[in-house]
């Protein structure tokens, strides 16, 4: 086994460790979509109504509907745990140990992120699990071909949360990505509702849903998990994806010295 | 090859903003021996750490460990590394054992390789009874162990202490000093060792005094003593200016 096969591995190793390690975190990622469709689907499903959209060749129930949603945003809060996790070894030291090895940054980040999408992985299709159990039935081979989908909307979410790492100082800050970050993303995307529904509400909002990329994540698994593609969303996340990671690594640069705090001695 | 020095800084300076924090700094760490680096705190220790292990980028002068150029072949140069920080940078979440096996994966030494090297190197720094204990668990003198066993897991030809004693009790600091003083010897390692404390300095040690981000001295402990009627303290006072 090569030097970055091992390398990759014992980064791999180290986050799966953490996620066993918190088993509240696995509890908490799981409880948390289920609330959104036992509990706010059930309510919706009478004051909502559903057109027939792409990729839904027939009317759909609500709880169908927000399921591919819900499965974005636990990778949306899966890539914010590991910005905050990032932080966190800032602040404890940890993170030099991961900074000081002699594999090139950039591959030190993006085993970080690959390793990251593993974990989110897992809970997704334990969501999609309990999911079925509850009657939401995707065609069977959806279910395998959202994979892709998946692995590419767990990329962009968590190089976005790897991106926000760099530019949080402290722990204490990361409420802020809560507020201005994770809750406008999810609202103001096509999760919970149609687009053309918000078109009837605001212009101005549909826009800001369109250009979201997070509509584009929920959308590229909406169809992947009906045996379709979308083309558009499937070049907004690759592009948000190349962006963000970039973004990441270059702020994560030794040139830029925003990896550590600075601390003088 | 042979001669080549463990360490070697030429010419290199650094700013924060408008804040120089080492100006025009050069030294060499000869190779298998102690060199100290003394100054007193804020005198630009951590700063000079920071770019050889590459945390900052140098953008002045030349950074060699081991004859590679930390600019041009920083993936040669950082294998030849071995770092203890100067705030605990073990990972609280795992146990001493599996810090240390991270910490081998991270330099690419594969889980079967690593493994022996793991238990051998946690007896050597008497922790091999804690190696299933989570870190977070550890006194503040095992942490440190734990540390510098974690630091030579990947054999490097160089140990970089930044005040690897800081915040441990008289009997830890001279157990963790007396180790280190050992295992260098035991590894063939060189070691460059950060302190404010004139008392971890032996006199057959090379010296380099940092003030304010300058060198001041460089040589062994010795001949700086001998300069100042045999007394290091007075040595460093006179060429620092620090009031006693």
């Amino acid at each position: 086994m090569s030097g970055w096969t091992t390398a990759f591995r014992g980064i791999a190793w180290r986050e799966t460790l953490r996620f066993v390690n918190q088993r509240g975190r696995f509890l908490a990622a799981l409880v948390r979509p289920l609330v959104w469709l036992f509990i706010f689907a059930a309510g919706f499903r009478a004051v909502l109504g559903l057109s027939i959209t792409p990729p839904y060749q027939t009317y759909v129930l609500y709880e169908v509907y927000v399921t591919p949603g819900l499965c974005a945003m636990i990778q949306l809060f899966n890539g914010m745990q590991s910005s905050l996790t990032m932080v966190y070894d800032r602040e404890t030291g940890a993170m030099r140990t991961l900074l000081v090895s002699p594999f090139p940054r950039w591959f030190l980040l993006g085993s970080k992120l690959v390793a990251g999408v593993i974990v989110s992985l897992l809970q997704v299709y334990a969501f999609l699990l309990i999911a079925w159990v509850w009657g939401i039935h995707p065609p069977p081979a959806g279910l395998v071909a959202v994979l892709p989908a998946l692995v590419l909307s767990g990329l962009m979410l968590g190089a976005m949360g790897l991106f926000l790492s760099s530019a949080i100082r402290q722990l204490e800050n990361f409420a802020g990505v809560m507020n201005f970050v994770i809750f406008p993303m999810f609202f103001a995307s096509s999760a919970l509702y149609p687009l053309w529904r918000m078109r009837e509400s605001s212009v101005l909002l549909y826009d800001i849903c369109r250009f979201n990329p997070f509509t584009h994540a929920v959308e590229l698994i909406r169809f992947a998990l009906y045996l379709q593609v979308n083309w558009l969303s499937l070049g907004v996340v690759t592009g948000c994806l190349a962006l963000f990671f970039g973004g990441a690594v270059l702020m994560y640069d030794p040139a830029r010295g925003l990896g550590i705090r600075r601390k003088g001695g | 090859m042979t001669t080549r020095p463990a360490l070697l800084v030429r010419n290199v300076s650094h700013s924060f903003g408008a804040t120089r924090a080492l100006e025009d700094v050069s030294l060499t760490v000869p190779r298998g021996g102690f060199t100290a680096l003394l100054g007193v705190n804020g005198a630009g220790k951590t700063t000079l750490f920071n770019l050889v292990t590459r945390l900052y980028a140098n953008r002045s002068g030349a950074i060699e460990v081991a004859g590679h150029d930390l600019r041009r072949q920083p993936t040669q140069a950082l294998r030849r590394l071995g770092v203890v920080f100067q705030s605990r940078a073990l990972d609280a979440d795992l146990t001493v054992q599996q810090n240390l096996m991270y910490h081998a994966a991270l330099h690419g030494i594969a889980r079967a390789e690593a493994r022996p090297r793991v238990a051998e190197v946690l007896a050597q720094v008497d922790l091999d009874d804690r190696a299933g204990a989570r870190a977070s668990a550890l006194s503040g003198g095992q942490v440190r162990r734990a540390e510098i066993a974690r630091a030579l897991i990947h054999a490097p030809e160089l140990l970089l202490l930044d005040e690897a004693t800081v915040g441990l009790d008289v009997k830890s600091r001279a157990e963790v000093l007396a180790l280190t003083r050992r295992l260098i010897a035991e590894h063939q390692v060189s070691a460059l060792w950060a302190t404010h404390i004139l008392d971890e300095i032996d006199p057959s040690d090379g010296l380099v005094i940092l003030h304010r981000g300058r060198i001041l001295f460089t040589g062994t402990a010795g001949e700086a003593a001998t300069a100042a009627g045999g007394d290091l303290t007075r040595a460093f006072l006179d060429l620092t200016g620090v009031q006693a």
